[in-house]
């Protein structure tokens, strides 16, 4: 077990790697003339000589890009070319509230999309049928679009959340949840209605499999082949379904956040973006990475623990 | 297979293994009303895209400014946004926008993962494990994050950012190949191709490639829905290119004017609903296409089997009857004179119930006794209703199963009265496990690969017997012992996957003997072992069922297993039963023709009737079941 812990964070490291060079090389060799960007048309060619020098962009991108990574190593991710304010300051003050939410978010899907899953799978019927068409709508509108009228039709029209977000620093935990409550619910459907029918499959996979015609037939009862046989052989799959809503919840949250003035990832992200603020843009880009990286290893850690064969050698 | 599998091929019916034809899948596609709905919103998107120039009465971003946030009117149908553009306009040419970049994404995404899948899945080897290393870090990084950071790289362009995406989902399409590929890349068909000389580029493209077609439209209509939202996504945060007149632009700008104009939302949001939906419902309506033409297979082959059978055999609608039946809670004594049989199958019928509402037949009118501590076999060939008769007299059949005709009881009580529709789970609950007790075919898939052998022998005593654990483990090594472990210890501990498929079909016997039952049903219990461990698990089986004095129904194709075995036997066809009698009557002197076929398809030109001497064409292969093997063999002989 220690072992294959060991090769998965071995492998989450090396991706890690991979991402970060040719993210970097992607935005460094593509951007056009960055010093010129920065500066603005009217500046001459010495000022945009001087600004390159500055900030070591006349120097070969693989040593720019190992005296990045030297700084990264030791959490100094550069400072942003137009607020000077440092990456990592801006992160660490932004990943609370967009964290806060996606994990709202997941703890909340992982509950409800479980709940109605197996409900539909061992029940059928029109529970089976609710998931379906629930599932058809879901996949039909982006979780963007959902806010978006959550906005108009909640806050705006009928005034019952405030529209925009009032979190700033040292506000209390009320603040936070009155604010944080349609975000949430805008990021939460899609993964409802499609995690709801992934478990629902993977649990229907599970109850047609032949050991437990055999279980039934050594007289064991129905309720502890669910929760004791099924519902273990099943939790991988949901384990998979749910790591990888959460990896698109990391980008669809950019948006939610836009939409909701919070003051997270999603402003800096799009800002920086905008801006062509590349040492902000390979900020954000390694964060999420990094939690994503931590996710799957999770997923894979608890998945092992779940599988015999992993666990026992 | 056995018929027992055929059914649940039935209910789960992957769509993925279709060779299912294009048209027929296209007709079906097109008497589903929802599939019809799809097709014509997804139509009518695209030819309003198409003939977005001529339509539209003005240029996507003329502005008329002296015109904002104006409602409809004639000149502008649907208004004007906050620069005075026509709305109607806008949206016509966003559609355009959209159904291109979504089809240059889903383009791109095939053109890279399709190749890729059938290489990685056909030849395997380093490909696949470099592309599988790929695909995990394409699939660990956010979709909006990547697009954000291309932007960054190169700039506000709809067809870069499209491009990047289609490389970033191409693991979906990767995947979807490989695995439709690695499940027929040993497929015997493939085999011939390979063998008659075709190369692999035609085998690719001719066997492996009419495969993954089917899943791969249903998979393009999801991606494209993705990249729909996502590209829209993008423009809304206001980092598309501003010279086109896009959806989710349309949105921001709705958005930005929520205050004075809502209704500015609701164009660009039901376009973006009804064309995302269409593709979803569109992949559905494949995917049911595809399923119904496996149902369609199954109910035709199951059809032909009855029509070459008895006359009866067919379909019948029972509708009303079924009401009565269940009307009936009383449960009728069973005809006296009867009481003695430790079981009694009496006229039984099973069937399902099909779309077009009547139920076919799989078992008709078979009617059997087993006594204690006699060996009833029942033969016959795939198909033929035996596993389905078994699974009745244990109460496991699918859950849309019906009994349709017969009664079943068990120690003088019905499991099921002569008028039940279902076998009665309260009955039987209170039997299975304890009294009647069950041996499956395949080892492996009937043990709990995350359990030891030792819990999964355990609870099933505590649960039925009341003992407690210590108890039960016990008698459980006891057990282990009784079949022949060597070492009951260290099996006892073990996981399924530790140890052989013949050691995993003794501990099943031993689950099955562990609550010492009266009746065994055994489905095939040594079809799926190897030659030398069938012997001894027939061997097995004869003593516990001499020493513990049990009624034992044998179901199996093989002839050589009943002779070796039974006292009586069953021959089975097409769901009815064809003959029944003494072993030694029914070998020395079959009476009816099909016994006489299927003795005669068993002996000639092979060794006498025993399935204890290896064949002279090698061991059968492992994990190959018996009956493949010598219905595959038999041209050749």
């Amino acid at each position: 077990m220690i072992k294959f812990i060991a090769k998965r964070l071995g492998s989450g490291v090396m991706v890690l790697f991979v991402v970060s060079v040719l993210t970097f090389t992607l935005l460094y060799t593509s951007s056009g003339s960055i010093a010129q960007n920065i500066l603005g048309d009217q500046a001459t060619p010495e000022q945009v000589a001087a600004k390159e020098h500055e900030l070591g962009l006349d120097q070969p991108l693989f040593v720019r890009y190992f005296s990045w990574l030297g700084d990264a190593l030791g959490g100094n991710l550069g400072a942003s070319w137009f607020t000077n304010e440092p990456v990592a300051n801006s992160l660490a003050t932004r990943i609370p509230v967009t964290m806060t939410m996606v994990f709202a978010a997941m703890i909340l899907i992982a509950i409800c999309a479980a709940l109605i899953g197996v409900a539909a799978a061992v029940k059928r019927g029109w529970v089976d049928r609710v998931v379906q068409v629930g599932a058809i709508i879901g996949d039909s509108i982006p979780g963007y679009v959902i806010g978006v009228f959550l906005v108009t039709i909640l806050a705006i029209q009928l005034g019952l959340f405030p529209a925009t977000s009032t979190i700033s620093p040292g506000v209390g935990p009320e603040v936070w949840v009155v604010s944080m409550t349609l975000p949430v619910i805008a990021l939460l459907i899609n993964g409802v209605t499609g995690g709801a029918q992934q478990i629902r499959s993977a649990v229907i996979k599970q109850l047609e499999r032949d050991y437990v015609r055999t279980l039934r037939s050594r007289g064991i009862g129905e309720r502890e082949i669910l929760f004791k046989h099924v519902l273990r052989s099943a939790a991988p799959a949901g384990l998979t379904v749910l790591s990888l809503q959460l990896i698109g919840m990391l980008g669809g949250v950019v948006i939610i956040e836009q939409i909701f003035a919070l003051p997270g990832m999603g402003p800096l992200a799009v800002a920086a973006t905008g801006q062509t603020d590349l040492p902000v843009v390979m900020g954000v880009v390694m964060y999420t990475v990094v939690v994503v990286i931590v996710v799957n290893l999770l997923v894979d850690i608890v998945n092992g623990w779940l599988n015999p064969k992993v666990r026992v050698s | 297979m056995s018929d027992s599998v055929d059914t649940a091929a039935v209910s789960v019916a992957t769509g993925q293994t279709g060779t299912v034809v294009r048209s027929t899948v296209m007709r079906r596609l097109l008497k589903n009303p929802l599939g019809i709905a799809a097709l014509l919103i997804l139509g009518t998107i695209a030819l309003l895209a198409i003939l977005a120039p001529v339509l539209a009465p003005f240029e996507e971003n003329f502005a008329n400014i002296s015109k904002t946030l104006a409602a409809p009117d004639f000149t502008n149908i649907l208004g004007t946004d906050s620069a005075g553009r026509d709305n109607w306009s806008r949206l016509l040419f966003g559609a355009q926008l959209t159904l291109l970049s979504a089809l240059l994404c889903a383009g791109v995404a095939i053109a890279i993962g399709l190749p890729a899948g059938l290489i990685a899945g056909y030849y395997a080897g380093k490909f696949e494990a470099v592309s599988n290393w790929i695909v995990s870090i394409l699939m660990s990084l956010p979709g909006l994050i990547v697009l954000l950071t291309i932007r960054a790289a190169f700039g506000p362009s709809v067809w870069i950012s499209m491009i990047a995406f289609g490389i970033l989902i191409s693991p979906s399409y990767f995947r979807l190949t490989r695995a439709a590929v690695q499940s027929v890349r040993n497929e015997l068909y493939v085999d011939a191709a390979r063998v008659s000389g075709l190369s692999d580029l035609s085998i690719i493209a001719r066997h492996i490639f009419s495969v993954v077609r089917a899943p791969i439209i249903i998979q393009t209509a999801a991606i494209a829905g993705v990249a729909i939202a996502i590209q829209s996504g993008l423009e809304f945060l206001g980092l598309g290119d501003p010279t086109k007149a896009t959806w989710g632009v349309m949105l921001s700008e709705g958005f930005k004017n929520v205050y004075l104009t809502p209704t500015l939302l609701l164009w660009p949001a039901l376009a973006m609903a009804l064309t995302i939906g269409g593709l979803v419902l569109l992949g559905n309506a494949i995917r049911d296409a595809l399923e119904d033409g496996e149902k369609i297979k199954h109910r035709k082959k199951r059809a032909a089997v009855s029509a070459t059978g008895a006359a009866t055999a067919g379909t019948r609608t029972t509708a009303e009857p079924a009401k009565a039946r269940q009307s009936r809670k009383a449960v009728a004594a069973v005809e006296s004179g009867t009481e003695h049989h430790l079981v009694k199958v009496t006229g039984l019928g099973v069937g399902y119930p099909q779309a077009d509402g009547s139920i076919k037949k799989v078992v008709d009118d078979v009617s059997f006794h087993v006594d204690r501590g006699e060996i009833l076999g029942i033969v016959g060939e795939s198909g033929s209703g035996k596993s389905q008769t078994a699974f009745s007299i244990l109460g496991l059949l699918p859950d849309n199963a019906r009994i349709v005709a017969g009664s079943i009881q068990f120690d003088g009580h019905y499991t099921v009265a002569p008028e039940d529709e279902k076998v009665s789970q309260e009955r039987l609950t209170k039997l299975r496990g304890k009294r009647i007790s069950y041996i499956p075919q395949e080892p492996m898939s009937n043990l709990d690969p995350a359990f030891t052998i030792g819990y999964q022998l355990v609870t099933p005593m505590v649960r039925v017997l009341g003992i407690s654990k210590a108890e039960a483990r016990q008698r459980a090594l006891k057990l282990l012992t009784d079949v022949g472990i060597v070492n009951p210890e260290r099996t006892f501990d073990a996981y399924p996957h530790e140890v052989s498929g013949g050691m995993a079909q003794r501990v099943l016997i031993a689950g099955a003997i562990s609550c010492e039952p009266d009746l065994v049903i055994a489905d095939e219990p040594t079809t799926a072992l190897d030659v030398t461990v069938q012997a001894d698990v027939l061997d097995l089986l004869r003593e516990l069922q001499q020493r513990l004095n049990i009624g034992v129904v044998l179901v199996t194709h093989n002839f050589g297993v009943v002779a070796d075995l039974c006292d009586r036997v069953a021959v089975m066809q097409n769901g009815r039963l064809v003959e029944e009698g003494t072993v030694r009557e029914i070998l020395r002197n079959p009476k009816e023709k099909y016994t006489q076929t299927l003795l005669g398809s068993m002996l000639e030109g092979k060794e006498p009737m025993t399935m204890l001497v290896s064949p002279p064409e090698g061991p059968v292969a492992h994990g190959e079941t018996a009956h493949h093997a010598t219905a595959e063999k038999e041209p050749v002989a």
